[in-house]
């Protein structure tokens, strides 16, 4: 009697799925992206709709892609951290301001510093999607040949920054040399 | 020495938990009575020393032992002495030990109360309470032991989340788990009744009370959490369709549809096979919630720490208990059903009606809380179900139901005549509709399809949930009255009705304002003008925090003044919302503070939320009709009793 069976089988099924998510450790997202080229996008800037700013502008260096967003807790939290590598030249930031509100990104930038080369204005979220963005924030090391070098997910800090991205960014230096 | 006592306690509640789990079930199968007399005392004998085990951790707690690892993580000298006793259960051991504590008291229950079961039915039901406490005590133990020691002790404690620092969230996890946990009494029953093959009305009749107090507690323990959600995490939501509350929200549901299910297979002896395989269900998805939220399966906003260590220990766990007793199901199932009809319109018809939207909703709901895993499965992507998507997908096979409801209460059991079921709801009916299109345009001033629909569907249920109860008070004395069961039932659908209503306002016309606030500043939401007057700095006991000061005034006339606070917890350093709210028993005026916008402007979240009470108000009713249905005396009659009473009770309720 396969009506009897049924719930039998189904939870079978459950349990391989859920063995299977196991496996998995859940704070590491895979990128689709990681070690191959990043997605080409070109975006309406935030502060300037008549401009763009798009994969063409910073073709050749080594980059940082941030997906920001005003209604991000996360994003607040790391953004005087953004501010601070902005201030000390460490890297070129670029922004994308993921699922908002231009006036309030606007204010946003104002009110607390703007550490970005430009904002691209993604509103409905397509360059999130392409970029196979989970949540804001999420930041990508993008290499001169444009291929995602490393990619992490909720606030940057020091620590993160000196453990990830540093030694990264140093490897592509001394391959450049 | 007290940890060590609570461990080697914890071990010995394991060997009796051993003994209780094999013996009685051996007994019961070969029908020696000396091995199935072990079961009340080994149960009476387990509880005893997790009991004990627990006040070990919870005299740990009130000491400061910050040797023991599990305090020191979670616990702080300033912590004060309520949060110290719910910090037990502020984190995954120690709830681990609530869990298996509240199993063992249940089991001791059903022992207690449990003198009118055959000998055979008492030793296999509590056998398989047993095996599932050794299922816990296991994992605890291997995986999840609580009473660990940190040497050298630390200095002090990293203090319990600031979130869980709360009187609700204090109280909501032991009731939600005395939900959760009951519905292995019915699950229980239910084994037992598919070892035994033995199934019949009686059968439906024991586990109908104890399903009714697993239900009421989950009710209360959801509402309570949901309501904790409303104050606590600052949105002014109520619901969010995390997979922690959907992963209490779906044995809700199943349990929900077992109780009505229940109600047939007790009344008219059908749904056999359907009533065993809810009872399976409810408490597979309570075990299935505890799993997703501890093994880091599911990624939610109020996750404990996960472990996949331990996620693996709880999906073979969940292979042995939900897949052995699917496949006892399997093979037993089939010659229980019986073949007795009813006619299509009759109270068996609607509670299968209401079972079938049940569960479709249960599937939905399990369906969008795993689908993120099912994506991924399936192309290796990452996706994430909101709360636009649930809210849907609920809606569709909840709107009839609660019309059904209406129905399916005045419906007689085998077969009903339609006339006077519809002279009976028709004016019920009239009302409702009255109601539902002058409540909006009246009182909110706009209404939609939607809004109009499901706020009949409330006051559809409120009017007819009222019909009976009217009638009976204008009876004669000595005519038939109305026994508890119905009553409860009553009562239950009288709560659905207003948590209908609640809901579908609350949805409809809250109006919610992100405003960024001078001190001094002034602004009007809807009709109300609330002025932020100032903003201090404040001491709490283990944190500071900064106050504002919102007066709010209607038509200049002084209404409440409200004191949000964004609070720093001095150990853990995170920052936390505590909102204002002004209650009131048709609207909240909700305040919280956000950010700092610089230039002494902050963030303000300033909302209105009309009949929100209504919500959780519905759901103690619901449970308040719970606790008159578990109390009907036909539970309670012994059997020689209940023959004596012949069939005067049998065909009611």
């Amino acid at each position: 009697m396969l009506r009897y069976a049924a719930p039998a089988i189904v939870f079978a099924g459950m349990v391989a799925m859920f063995y299977f998510a196991l496996g998995r450790d859940p704070g590491e997202l895979p990128s689709p992206y990681l070690g191959k080229p990043a997605p080409q996008f070109e975006l309406p800037r935030v502060k300037d709709p008549s401009a763009t700013i798009g994969s063409a502008d910073y073709a050749g260096q080594t980059v940082l892609v941030n997906i920001w967003a005003t209604w991000c807790v996360g994003c607040r939290q790391e953004h005087d951290f953004l501010l601070q590598l902005a201030n000390s030249n460490a890297i070129p930031i670029i922004g994308i301001n993921w699922r908002d509100q231009r006036q309030e990104a606007i204010t946003w930038l104002r009110q607390l510093g703007d550490p970005y080369v430009a904002s691209g204005y993604d509103a409905d979220g397509r360059v999130g999607i392409d970029w196979g963005a989970y949540g804001a924030p999420e930041t990508f090391l993008i290499g001169p040949d444009g291929t995602v070098l490393y990619k992490h997910i909720s606030p940057l800090t020091q620590q993160v920054w000196e453990q990830e991205f540093v030694p990264r960014i140093e490897q592509v230096k001394q391959a450049s040399l | 020495m007290i940890p060590e006592l609570g461990h080697f306690a914890l071990i010995l509640a394991l060997s009796l938990a051993i003994c209780q789990g094999v013996m009685p079930l051996i007994g019961a199968q070969r029908g020696d009575d000396s091995l199935m007399a072990l079961a009340r005392p080994a149960a009476l004998g387990q509880f005893v020393f997790v009991a004990f085990s627990f006040g070990c951790l919870t005299w740990s707690f009130l000491q400061s032992d910050f040797s023991v690892l599990y305090v020191a993580n979670h616990s702080q000298l300033e912590l004060p002495t309520i949060y110290k006793i719910s910090a037990v259960w502020g984190a995954h051991e120690g709830s681990l030990l609530l869990w298996i504590l509240i199993l063992a008291v249940w089991t001791v229950a059903v022992s207690r109360y449990s003198a009118e079961l055959p000998l055979s039915m008492r030793a296999r039901v509590i056998g398989v309470l047993g095996l599932l406490s050794c299922g816990f005590l296991l994992f605890t133990l291997l995986t999840s032991n609580p009473f660990e020691r940190l040497i050298p002790a630390a200095q002090d404690g990293a203090d319990l989340n600031p979130l869980l620092q709360d009187p609700g969230l204090a109280i909501h996890p032991p009731l939600l788990y005395i939900g959760y946990v009951g519905f292995s009494v019915a699950f229980a029953f239910a084994v037992a009744a598919m070892l035994s093959g033995n199934l019949d009305q009686t059968w439906a009749r024991w586990t109908r009370p104890w399903t009714t107090w697993a239900w009421l507690f989950l009710t209360v323990g959801i509402a309570l959490g949901s309501w904790w959600a409303y104050y606590e995490l600052g949105w002014g939501g109520w619901w969010f369709w995390d997979p922690v509350e959907n992963a209490s929200f779906m044995p809700w549901l199943a349990g929900t549809a077992l109780i009505h299910s229940l109600a047939v297979t007790e009344k008219r002896g059908l749904f056999k096979s359907w009533t065993l395989l809810l009872a399976i269900s409810a408490f597979s998805l309570s075990l299935l919630g505890t799993f997703l939220v501890r093994s880091g399966i599911l990624v939610s906003v109020h996750a404990f720490a996960t472990d996949p260590s331990r996620g693996l220990f709880i999906l073979i766990f969940l292979g042995i208990v939900i897949g052995g007793a699917l496949t006892l199901y399997a093979m037993r199932a089939p010659s229980l059903d019986s073949a007795a009809g009813f006619r299509p319109l009759s109270r068996e018809t609607f509670l299968l009606l209401n079972n079938v939207l049940l569960v479709i909703a249960a599937t939905l709901v399990l369906f969008g809380t795993l689908s993120p895993l099912l994506v991924e499965f399936a192309s290796g992507e990452k996706i994430s179900v909101g709360p636009p998507w649930f809210e849907i997908a609920f809606v569709i096979p909840m709107l009839p139901l609660i019309f059904l409801v209406g129905l399916g209460m005045h419906t007689a059991w085998r077969t009903q005549d339609p006339r006077r079921l519809f002279a009976m709801v028709r004016t019920p009916a009239i009302i409702a509709v009255v109601l539902g299109v002058l409540v909006p345009t009246f009182f909110y001033g706009r209404f939609s399809l939607m809004t109009v629909v499901s706020l009949i569907a409330g006051f559809w249920i409120v009017a007819v949930s009222l019909l009976q109860p009217l009638r009976n008070l204008r009876r004669e004395e000595g005519a038939a009255r109305m026994t508890r069961s119905a009553l409860g039932m009553t009562v239950a659908h009288l709560g659905l009705g207003l948590f209908v209503i609640g809901v579908t306002i609350v949805s409809t016309f809250t109006v919610e304002e992100d405003i960024s606030m001078v001190p001094g500043q002034k602004v009007a939401v809807a009709g109300y003008d609330f002025e932020l007057k100032s903003l201090d700095r404040v001491e709490g006991p283990n944190y500071n925090a900064l106050e504002g000061l919102v007066e709010i005034r209607r038509n200049g006339e002084f209404v409440s003044e409200l004191r949000p606070q964004k609070r720093t917890y001095r150990v853990q350093q995170s920052p936390m919302t505590e909102a204002g709210i002004d209650v009131g028993w048709n609207r909240d005026l909700f305040v919280a503070l956000g950010d700092p916008l610089g230039n002494a402007a902050w963030s303000v979240r300033i909302q209105y939320k009309p009949m929100i009470r209504f919500i959780w108000l519905g759901a103690f009713v619901m449970a308040l009709g719970g606790i008159v249905a578990a109390s009907d005396r036909r539970y309670r009659l012994t059997a020689a009793a209940r023959d004596k009473q012949g069939v005067v009770a049998g065909e009611a309720a």
